[in-house]
């Protein structure tokens, strides 16, 4: 009913769209999310090939792949939430000193 | 029919949760978006038969590491995007170069793809083994053992990790 | 057919939520030694409806400062979610209504349990957001606070009832109720808090009572504390949504509490037929009862918990407590099999 390259495409442009805000945006808690929607993109990739093959394998990796999104992101926000308290500021293009 | 409507209806709010991220100048309205496209996303892994992951998708990610997200830019108080000139030159060649990665990769996909349609073998499929709970759980435990058990370690690498880094900063730094 | 039955049990949903708060004022009125709503009809039963009126007739103030769409968004998130996790719970075994068949469910998924767990996960954010968009330091507090501890306790929450999972391998609510039918040979019920699962019904009271933001754990919401927390800057029928969310949260973990842990609707059945057609349905309602008067009784009773004590509570003791139910119980299955 539904083509699996449907769901590709969708997942394609889940991932276009990621990729630009992690370009485009300047605030690192922006860039941060963009990289969270490419997780997703990716993710929807795997579940479709898991439907298409019969393969539980697919729907297993996505586990995995919420499961390093979840350590990374709290890495992240907690990176992110060290540098605001240095640097006072949450824009990237401010982040440009080695040394305050 | 309803399958390709119900995948049109999600995948219209994904796309568009997507681009609302992009254009929202404020943070806490690109997490909302981001969490639109979250749940509908879970909303095509039910279309898949996925029912699981659906439910993880929702609980984890929409609603633990999202509020995470939320939870930060509220205490960080952060604001409005300022456009910078580093930021004017990214949307001038980013956003075309994106645009037209993203469009290739769209028309190889389509062009070939000759396999059969998705949906009706993955939805009508035996709900007790596909997408079901105990079967995912029987992989993990016996195929996908060792990243498991790697990916536990991940997670208290990244607590500690989280917890050392948010810490605020000790005794030696407040004589300055 | 479905319709019907939405209609009918968001009605009686409803009307469940505004009768707890009665039960809680007269409850723990008596408790403290007063009487409780007495003037609006007969034993103040009339105090929900005239509240009901009050907060419809109320002036609903918006403060200028705040930022609007997510002011006005935040109790219309926190009451949905709160509202819709009844879709999935099971009241009793089907009845047979003129030629029909009807089971006493909205809809039977069979992961059922997941779909409330996502439900209450998601419902976190009407008070985040609640508490941000009010743009005051004292509801931005409450918030943050609020959203912490619910997602901490969430992970409790969650893990006790993995010890009930593996017991019934399923996670269809009724396949779990139904799973706790019959009796021990002492005429003991089958129900999983006596087969074992009394640590992690304990963890589960904790953890309700920490999600429901209900004192010992209200901190968040406390009016000697943060003003009033995160609903400080909300008036007439927002408010009310806030209230009408957290009870009907209340009802719901209430509902949970049943069907895992002590049996749903299995009871003495007897009768003629139209009798034990119901008599299930009044034992899921009596037990649930008993769980939320459980709830009012500790209101009544214990201090609040102070924020850093609350959440040691919840990661240093609880969690490992789950944990460790979950480990024991999954070698008592194993061993068994």
């Amino acid at each position: 009913m539904i083509p699996l390259s449907y769901y590709l495409v969708l997942s394609a442009i889940l991932f276009a769209c990621g990729v630009t805000g992690f370009l485009i945006k300047r605030n690192i808690i922006t860039i941060f999310m963009s990289i969270e929607l490419m997780l997703n993109g990716v993710n929807l990739s795997f579940v479709a090939f898991a439907a298409q093959w019969h393969a539980l394998s697919g729907q297993v990796f996505v586990f995995f792949v919420m499961v390093v999104a979840a350590a990374e992101a709290a890495v992240g926000l907690a990176i992110i939430i060290s540098v605001y308290r240095t640097r006072e500021t949450l824009n990237v293009d401010r982040v440009n000193l080695l040394k305050l | 029919m309803l399958h390709l409507l119900l995948f049109l209806i999600f995948g219209a709010i994904c796309v568009a949760g997507a681009v609302n991220l992009l254009v929202q100048r404020h943070p806490i309205q690109s997490a909302l978006s981001l969490i639109v496209v979250m749940a509908a996303l879970a909303g095509e892994y039910l279309l898949l038969g996925a029912e699981f992951v659906a439910a993880v998708q929702v609980i984890v990610y929409a609603g633990a590491i999202m509020v995470l997200f939320v939870f930060v830019i509220m205490l960080l108080n952060a604001a409005e995007e300022e456009h910078t000139a580093g930021s004017r030159v990214a949307m001038i060649l980013g956003v075309p170069g994106v645009t037209v990665l993203g469009l290739l990769v769209a028309w190889m996909v389509v062009q070939h793809s000759n396999s059969p349609s998705v949906s009706p073998a993955a939805l009508y499929a035996d709900p007790t083994t596909h997408g079901a709970p105990a079967t995912i759980g029987t992989l993990l435990f016996s195929e996908f053992l060792l990243p498991f058990e790697i990916t536990s370690v991940l997670i208290l690498i990244a607590i500690m990790g989280a917890v050392v880094l948010a810490q605020k900063p000790q005794h030696g730094k407040e004589e300055k | 057919m479905s319709v019907i039955k939405i209609v009918l049990v968001v009605v009686i949903l409803l009307t469940a939520v505004a009768y707890t708060v009665w039960l809680e004022r007269k409850v723990v009125g008596h408790m403290q030694n007063r009487w409780g709503p007495t003037r609006v009809g007969p034993f103040g039963l009339l105090q929900p409806a005239a509240d009901g009126l009050k907060f419809i007739l109320k002036e609903d103030l918006t403060p200028p400062h705040v930022y609007r769409p997510l002011f006005i968004a935040a109790p219309i998130i926190a009451v949905t979610f709160a509202l819709s996790s009844i879709a999935v719970i099971p009241f009793g075994t089907e009845i047979r209504l003129f030629g029909l068949t009807i089971p006493m469910q909205i809809t039977d998924i069979n992961t059922g349990l997941l779909v409330v767990l996502g439900i209450t996960s998601v419902g976190v954010y009407g008070i985040a957001l609640a508490g941000w968009s009010s743009n005051n330091k004292y509801s931005l507090l409450g918030g943050l606070r609020a959203s912490a501890q619910m997602m901490s306790y969430e992970l409790s929450l969650g893990l006790s009832l993995v010890g009930v999972l593996i017991m019934a391998g399923t996670f269809s609510l009724r396949g779990i109720v139904e799973s706790q039918s019959g009796h021990f040979p002492i005429w003991l019920p089958h129900w999983n808090i006596f087969r074992g699962q009394i640590v992690a019904f304990f963890v589960y009271l904790m953890a309700a009572y920490a999600e429901t933001n209900r004192i010992p754990f209200d901190l968040p919401e406390a009016e000697t504390e943060l003003v009033a927390g995160y609903h400080t800057e909300y008036s007439a029928m927002k408010f009310a949504m806030f209230f009408m969310a957290e009870y009907a949260n209340m009802v719901t973990v209430g509902c949970l509490a049943t069907l895992l842990f002590l049996g749903g609707w299995n009871g003495p059945v007897f009768g003629p037929a139209i009798v034990r057609a119901v008599l299930p349905i009044f034992w899921f309602v009596a037990k649930v009862f008993c769980f939320i008067f459980l709830y009012i009784w500790v209101r009544g009773t214990l201090p609040r918990f102070r924020y850093d004590q609350l959440m040691a509570f919840g990661w240093k003791f609880l969690l490992p407590l789950a944990l460790a139910n979950v480990v024991v119980t999954a070698l008592v299955v194993a061993l068994r099999a």
